[in-house]
């Protein structure tokens, strides 16, 4: 063959691929869903268990929907430049949609990218309300924002106070001082005025590096406020370290309350803590799990992580889990993976049969999802357990903590 | 603001700063001899860090006693290193070294992920959260004992540099290579015995450190950092000067979280850098090259 022969050939090929049914996307019969999440870095544990619900899905989805979906996965290794690359990498790999972050950062990034490019993109975990508020076309977020998350976890502050018939007056706030917990710190400077039913005010706010190795002097800070508990806004290791350090400082308030944030809820807390993880509790988005779906999700982790329980991953793998089923029920409706077709079609979504708590998955005019709930749950022997809200409850609510110093 | 607190979170800042110099003083010795900076320092620490979880994992050895096993297996893993892979790097330009060690680095962090995984380990030992008040001051236990530990390695590293014929050789190798190499010492052997000490000084760092800080592999690159910026402070290959970088780093990140704001403490460390690098470029405690 020579040089001539060869160009006509693969012009042939070429002409023949470009105009070949099976390549137009309109009828394409797979959705390649990019999966962004920080599987390593200070985040890797949470994003290693986001990435199960995302690992699940395809074959949970096939089996409820009879959509094929490709899994490309990409680790934003805890960073926000990374999350940006790598976005813009599946992108030119053919990713249909993205998915993820697990981290407010991480998701502004993402969705520039996903906008720029024109490429649907749903959120699976981040509260930071900017993200849903820049107009954009393409990005769609399946989780509260920080104020939605903020008015659900001090209402379950409240509902917990009066389950337990007490009344703290103060309150010391630490929160993180990343994207998350500055939003949630606004959050909550915002709404706790205007929520006059809650007995406490806050008499002192310390924000501290979430990557930090030593929290001997904010914990010693928040102990010299000697206010009645401690309101807190953290992720995994940090709340490792400042729960040690709350012990070794002796430092025993009525108790510790997440009022939606990670951390204290996850199972390396319980067991890098052991008995003093216990009592603490965090007022977070939570699966439901008297639905079917949760029943069908949770089903489907057992047989891929038979030694894993689910309540440690439950709201991880079910957020991550709905962000790729908006994105498959969309697909089937739009029968494309045309942008524009997948975005209107995610416009359009409505999910009743859900895995976490809250009405019907819809997206208002914003892309952001409205109605989903918290629960208020407490680790108990070493497990976090729903306590409120009560028709979902598991058990009751203990607080103040017993025997606190001894923990 | 209560005066107690002031006391408490000095003292905190101090005992941690002295952990930090110990670790930051394997560095000094290792530059202050061989002339190369080991930009894997972190890493080795992160490396000792797990050996210590494993030891406890399997035979529940306390860190304090790993120390000496993790330090042994270091100095024959440090001695190694510069014989067989620095050494020959020792007369090439220093962007050679610096690449070397950063591959090393990259090396360590991923064999450690590829072992552990990302998970954060540590050690649970009975007296992990012990505390002892005196007049409401806290004195927290294992950071006490790793101060103390830190203090009576130093003490040891000190004594072996000044009195042993070995450590004068190494300093005068140090001092004068080529004179060294005149009166017939075997500097690259010296070099590696050097390496080898300070991986050991860091193998105890990291044994102590376990006490109060959880291991994952990433860890390695901050404290590399860290050591870098104490050594800086109390000038490179001075000793005494990389635990006076250690506490002085420690100290100022303690009161500036307390009395300015404690996300922003780590930036008290760069701070004091800066100033050194300003007003006395050789470090607190350094010579003048």
């Amino acid at each position: 063959m020579n040089r001539r022969d060869f160009n006509k050939a693969a012009a042939a090929v070429g002409a023949a691929a470009a105009f070949s049914p099976l390549n137009v996307r309109a009828q394409a019969q797979k959705l390649k869903v990019g999966v962004l999440l920080p599987r390593s870095g200070f985040q890797g544990l949470i994003g290693q268990s986001c990435q199960k619900g995302a690992d699940l899905a395809p074959g949970v989805i096939k089996q409820l929907l009879g959509v094929d979906i490709e899994l490309m996965n990409a680790d934003t290794e805890t960073n926000i430049d990374t999350a940006r690359t790598r976005a813009e990498r599946l992108i030119q790999e053919g990713a249909n949609v993205l998915v993820g972050p697990f981290d407010s950062g991480a998701a502004s990034a993402i969705a520039q990218v996903a906008e720029q490019r024109g490429v649907p993109f749903v959120i699976n975990i981040a509260a930071a309300p900017p993200i849903t508020e820049q107009g954009y076309k393409f990005v769609f977020r399946n989780f509260p924002t920080a104020i939605d998350l903020t008015v659900n976890g001090l209402s379950l502050i409240g509902d917990l106070f009066r389950a337990t018939n007490v009344a703290p007056r103060t309150a010391v706030f630490m929160h993180v001082n990343d994207t998350f917990g500055q939003a949630m710190n606004k959050g909550i400077s915002a709404t706790l005025p205007r929520l006059t039913q809650l007995p406490f005010r806050i008499v002192d706010t310390i924000s501290y590096d979430p990557a930090a190795k030593d929290l001997t002097v904010e914990v010693s800070k928040a102990k010299a406020a000697n206010a009645d508990f401690l309101l807190l806004v953290c992720r995994l290791n940090d709340a490792i370290i400042l729960r040690r350090e709350m012990v070794k400082q002796r430092w025993f308030p009525m108790g510790v309350v997440s009022p939606g944030s990670p951390g204290m809820y996850e199972e390396q807390f319980s067991k890098a803590l052991g008995p003093i993880a216990n009592y603490c509790i965090s007022n977070a988005p939570w699966y439901n799990p008297k639905t079917n779906m949760t029943k069908v999700v949770k089903a489907a982790f057992a047989k891929a992580n038979p030694k894993e329980a689910f309540v440690f991953h439950g709201t991880n793998v079910v957020y991550t889990f709905e962000s790729i089923l908006v994105a498959a029920d969309a697909f089937k409706r739009a029968k494309s993976t045309d942008p524009k077709a997948l975005a209107d079609a995610i416009r359009q979504t409505n999910i009743t049969d859900r895995t976490v708590l809250g009405g019907p998955l819809k997206f208002n005019a914003k892309g952001q999802v409205e109605g989903n709930l918290s629960a208020c749950t407490q680790n108990l022997n070493g497990e976090p357990r729903v306590v409120l809200p009560v028709d979902a409850a598991e058990a009751k609510p203990v607080f103040p903590v017993p025997d606190y110093k001894k923990a | 603001m209560p005066l107690d607190l002031v006391i408490n979170v000095t003292i905190a800042g101090v005992l941690t700063g002295m952990v930090y110099g110990l670790m930051a003083l394997g560095l000094s010795v290792i530059f202050g001899v061989v002339r190369v900076v080991n930009f894997a320092h972190g890493e080795m620490m992160t490396i000792a860090m797990y050996a210590a979880v494993a030891m406890y994992s399997a035979w529940h050895v306390d860190p304090f006693l790993a120390a000496i096993p993790v330090a042994a297996a270091f100095f024959a893993l440090g001695y190694l290193l510069q014989a067989g892979l620095i050494n020959p790097f020792i007369t090439r330009p220093e962007h050679s070294q610096f690449m070397l060690m950063v591959a090393v680095a990259t090396i360590m962090v991923n064999g450690m992920l590829m072992a552990f995984g990302p998970d954060a380990r540590n050690v649970q030992i009975s007296y992990q959260l012990d505390s002892w008040e005196i007049g409401g001051i806290l004195l927290d236990k294992p950071r006490i004992y790793a101060a103390a530990m830190a203090l009576a390695t130093s003490a040891a590293l000190f004594a072996f540099f000044r009195y042993s014929l070995t450590g004068k050789a190494i300093r005068a190798c140090a001092d004068n290579n080529l004179g060294a190499l005149v009166v017939g010492l075997n500097v690259r052997h010296l070099y590696a015995l050097t390496f080898g000490l300070g991986s050991a000084c860091v193998a105890v760092a990291g044994c102590m450190m376990i006490l109060f800080l959880d291991v994952t592999p990433s860890l390695g690159p901050g404290y590399t950092l860290l050591a870098f910026i104490i050594v800086i402070v109390g000038g490179l290959g001075s000793m005494t000067g990389a635990l006076l970088g250690g506490v002085l780093i420690g100290l100022s990140e303690a009161l500036a979280g307390l009395f300015i704001q404690p996300s922003a403490k780590s930036m008290f460390g760069f701070a004091l850098l800066i100033l050194v690098l300003l007003f006395r470029p050789q470090g607190l405690l350094g010579r003048k090259p």
